[in-house]
């Protein structure tokens, strides 16, 4: 009776779900800093993480926050932070340093109306290009958005698979009204569940190469206490993981940090598509704003438009492959976003002329409604 | 002549290309051979040690050395050294700064680390300037000094590191310079051997920038002044209040008992009971 109720449909928050998310994929460390409108995901870690022998630690600001998470990874647990705009502003520094020195760990930003302290209740879109270009230095990132509580749940374990994976810190962009929105939704048992650890060396310690990647352009990563003395640097490094100016050497290093993601953008194409084939104005629209999107759609076929809406799930790297397919299909695409135009202007550079592509802008901190992108469609309908 | 190995050469990096960045005369290296010699006498494993450093001149210090060794952002080595305790409470972790990165830019770490007592030596080389970038003033820089950012004299006045640490409420705090390496030597020992948060302020001598606007342009000099200007813990009790405003004290300034932040949260995870299931 118990294992079946387990299975079924609950009711959660969307910041919840992010720790339910989190806790399967096996994040045994959190350390955070208070912040609306993420702070749920604290306050629930710190219940729960000591029941499964993780550590949750509150930190002095977010700058610690992220740094405390890229310790215990390198100590071997698998880490993340929650935090929204301002704090997301004070990770920079070691976003970059995680992404130099290949540390996996886990992001959530929840967005919140800005700039500066802004709308602290209210919801945005407006940290997507932060979150691509926010840190310093030419890096690559991964950024995913979920739309509701249930793929919040889902997004956080493919967050740290990834983040596993490529050894990189991926980022979870979303905003207030999927973090704070209950739904009720049913979880998958956790033997039903695909999770990733990172590759561990196959080789004596004494055979060990911090960075070399003749094997694989994901070098292998053991936990410091396992016997590989290593060193890990900010600095550009050679294979070894000691400093180095040589150009080739740091020509190298920047170059693999890139393409052990580009290598792989055609397995980051996650999206759903809904009465796209035979759309004349496709929706282009992710998080909160795909919602109302959808309904707009809904709407606007009754009354016999031809509309249909692509879901992004994947933000960074941008979904090129994806996007232009819709671009090519379609004679006008939409773009509604709760920003005055960021992922446009990545739809946009892509496009090349394929189509017309038209913005709904709205930062003022209230969420973009049916009516509002139903309005736009039939302006805009040829 | 007869070969004689250094004790030293067992944990220098086999691997690493030298020679190591820190100009002649620099006092990091005596504090990095005392560091040795008090990890290899209490009986470290090389892999049990997590060697830390922040960013500027010390920053480089762990580089050379056979321990897992992270070389983090400008302030922040105490934050990731307080994720590898607590992933880990196994490991002993020691975190190496400079005066302007423990005390300036990771200011706030600082203090917070030593509130909450995570089990972290730190270790915090003091030589009053900032050395990498060209001998700008720093929190412990004296009032009034010309360096290369205030030349018409330094308007703020100093840090008292060890002062800091002890009001913010670390376990262990000690001070030595590295004339007295010795000590150096056996105050690192102590802090190695405390459970909590212990911090050794290392009085050491950046002759390349602060010796010249000290008007001490030799380490030999420098070395002579630290000697001269300091007082051990038990001579300071015998001296006027005036006249101590004048020296440095050294030696063990705090030693207290102070629960550490990764015992209590591993008796807590022991309370709640191991339960997969529930989450």
């Amino acid at each position: 009776m118990t294992k079946e109720k387990r299975n079924d449909r609950i009711l959660l928050q969307g910041n919840e779900a992010c720790v339910r998310g989190a806790l399967m994929a096996g994040c045994r460390f959190y350390a955070g800093y208070p912040i609306t409108p993420a702070t749920e995901i604290m306050e629930h870690m710190s219940r729960q993480l000591p029941k499964v022998g993780g550590v949750f630690i509150q930190m002095e600001d977010e700058i610690a926050s992220l740094g405390a998470v890229i310790g215990a990874s390198l100590a071997g647990l698998k880490s993340m932070t929650a935090t929204s705009g301002p704090g997301f502003s004070l990770m920079q520094e070691h976003i970059s340093f995680a992404c130099m020195a290949e540390v996996p760990c886990v992001i959530v930003n929840v967005m919140r109306g800005g700039p500066s302290t802004g709308l602290p209740t209210l919801p945005s879109q407006g940290d997507v290009m932060q979150a691509r270009w926010g840190a310093h230095g030419d890096h690559p990132i991964i950024a995913l958005c979920p739309s509701s509580v249930y793929e919040f749940f889902d997004l956080t374990i493919k967050a740290f698979n990834l983040s596993e994976k490529y050894r990189i810190p991926v980022v979870l962009l979303t905003d207030e009204v999927v973090a704070h929105m209950r739904e009720s939704v049913t979880l998958p048992p956790r033997e039903k569940l695909v999770i990733e650890e990172r590759r561990k060396p196959s080789v004596p310690p004494e055979w060990y190469v911090p960075y070399d990647d003749k094997q694989i352009d994901v070098p292998p990563m053991p936990a410091f206490g396992e016997g590989y003395r290593y060193h890990v640097t900010g600095l550009a490094h050679d294979i070894r993981g000691y400093p180095t100016t040589r150009s080739d050497e740091v020509g190298h290093l920047i170059h693999r940090l890139f393409s052990k993601i580009t290598r792989d953008f055609h397995l980051l194409q996650w999206f759903d598509s809904y009465q796209t084939e035979d759309s004349v104005v496709t929706i282009v629209a992710y998080g909160s704003v795909a919602r109302s999107a959808l309904h707009a759609v809904k709407e606007a076929r009754e009354t016999g438009l031809k509309v249909g809406l692509v879901k992004l799930k994947v933000l960074w790297p941008f979904m090129r492959q994806t996007v232009v397919r819709f671009l090519e299909s379609s004679a006008k695409v939409l773009i509604p976003e709760m920003n005055m135009g960021q992922l446009s202007r990545e739809v946009k550079r892509v496009n090349q002329g394929r189509c017309e592509i038209v913005t709904l802008n709205k930062a003022n901190g209230t969420m973009l409604s049916p009516k509002e992108i139903l309005q736009s469609i039939e302006d805009i309908y040829p | 002549m007869k070969e004689r190995k250094h004790l030293i050469h067992d944990y220098l990096r086999s691997t690493k290309g030298f020679p190591h960045i820190w100009c002649p005369g620099c006092g990091i290296g005596v504090l990095l051979g005392a560091l040795i010699r008090a990890i290899d006498s209490d009986g470290y494993g090389k892999d049990d040690i997590v060697l830390i450093s922040g960013i500027g001149c010390s920053g480089r210090l762990p580089t050379y050395v056979d321990f897992n060794t992270l070389h983090t952002t400008h302030g922040r080595a105490l934050t990731f050294a307080t994720g590898i305790k607590l992933a880990n409470p196994s490991l002993k972790v020691i975190a190496v700064m400079g005066d302007g990165d423990a005390t300036a830019i990771g200011g706030n770490h600082f203090i917070h680390s030593a509130r909450r007592n995570v089990g972290i030596t730190s270790i915090v080389i003091n030589n009053n300037t900032y050395g990498m970038t060209g001998g700008q003033f720093s929190p412990t820089t004296p009032f009034g000094l010309k360096t290369s950012s205030s030349p018409y004299g330094n308007l703020e006045s100093a840090f008292d590191i060890c002062g800091l640490a002890r009001e913010a409420g670390a376990a262990f705090v000690a001070r030595s310079t590295v004339y007295h390496a010795r000590l150096l030597e056996k105050m690192i020992g102590m802090a190695l051997n405390k459970e909590g948060f212990s911090v050794v302020e290392v009085i050491s001598n950046c002759t390349t920038y602060f010796g010249r606007e000290i008007g001490l342009a030799s380490p030999v000099e420098m070395m002579k002044w630290q000697r001269d200007k300091s007082v051990t813990v038990e001579k300071a009790q015998e001296l006027q209040e005036e006249d101590l405003k004048q020296k440095m004290v050294i030696g063990v300034l705090v030693d207290r008992k102070v629960p550490a932040y990764h015992e209590l949260y591993q008796d807590l995870i022991g309370k709640c009971g191991l339960n997969e299931d529930e989450v």
